[in-house]
């Protein structure tokens, strides 16, 4: 029997078609403190200005998760907060998520560009007002830091210091989660080869 | 203070903490100094080295002068203090209280 110097492919199927249900709302375990879907409020919207003048609305991130921080540069524990903020924008901002800062500052950019320069913040801090903060709730105490959904709901709030792995935990869950099924389907598919 | 709580002292240690702060108005009185009480030095979770704070009860002492301009009668002082506060965990917005001193000069 002649040996074959090449091997020859002929035609490969795949003899089934699938189709995958990807259940993108389907729950990972995990320790989040996040609420249900159906228990989250829309986060209100606001037009606030950042370090360079220009107007930013929560809005404008619709489809990422956003860790919005209400803080201030004279609070010992939301210091603590900034390096793990800045290593969450870092880590997950090509995943479609993005920290904002909200200062209170009462003396405004004066006392807070100078505190972002020294701190190398990363991302995006804004100045907020009376009007903001009423709109979350008054502001009782800082920090205080929202979790946004992709479709712009509030997924857990936390009043003071909390953990790194805390937040981590809750940014990993709402990155994997979204609101809908999302369906891809997969056709049988053909390869040939040659001499 | 309540438990727990702390106010950064008259001094605190970093330049971005909002200090306690007593003024007064100008008004029948001279103020000659104010004293305040010697600060704690506290290590706190959110923070590696120490904080001047004033924690539980505490006074401030305020040093007036009767000018000789000024005549017999009852008259308030008026003046603000300042403060900010925090626990272990998160901070209260600073505030600015008002205050009153009825006096008699007689």
């Amino acid at each position: 029997m002649p040996r074959r110097s090449s091997i020859q492919i002929a035609l490969l199927f795949i003899c089934c078609a699938f189709w995958i249900n990807i259940a993108c709302s389907s729950s990972q375990p995990v320790k989040a403190a996040v609420k249900p879907i159906k228990d989250r409020k829309p986060a209100p919207d606001f037009a606030l200005k950042d370090s360079n003048g220009a107007t930013v609305k929560l809005s404008d991130y619709k489809g990422k998760v956003v860790l919005l921080n209400f803080w201030a540069t004279w609070c010992g524990p939301c210091k603590i907060e900034i390096p793990w903020f800045i290593d969450f924008e870092q880590k997950f901002k090509d995943r479609g998520f993005a920290v904002l800062g909200v200062s209170t500052d009462e003396d405004g950019w004066v006392a807070v560009k100078p505190y972002i320069a020294v701190r190398k913040m990363n991302y995006r801090v804004l100045l907020g007002d009376e009007s903001v903060s009423q709109l979350y709730g008054g502001l009782d105490a800082l920090p205080t830091t929202f979790m946004v959904d992709r479709e712009g709901k509030i997924a857990s709030v936390h009043v003071g210091l909390i953990g790194k792995n805390d937040y981590q935990d809750e940014i990993e869950h709402l990155l994997a989660t979204t609101s809908r099924t999302r369906t891809a389907v997969i056709f049988p598919a053909a390869v040939s080869g040659t001499k | 203070m309540k438990s727990g709580y702390h106010v950064n002292s008259n001094t605190p240690s970093d330049e971005y903490l909002i200090p306690l702060r007593l003024k007064w108005k100008p008004g029948p009185l001279e103020v000659l100094d104010i004293v305040y009480p010697k600060p704690h030095m506290e290590t706190y979770s959110f923070t590696q080295k120490p904080l001047s704070v004033f924690t539980g009860g505490f006074e401030l002492l305020t040093r007036f002068k009767v000018p000789q301009s000024t005549p017999a009668g009852i008259f308030t002082v008026s003046g603000t203090l300042r403060y900010q506060a925090c626990n272990d965990k998160l901070c209260l917005p600073p505030k600015t209280l008002e205050v009153q001193l009825p006096i008699e000069i007689q």
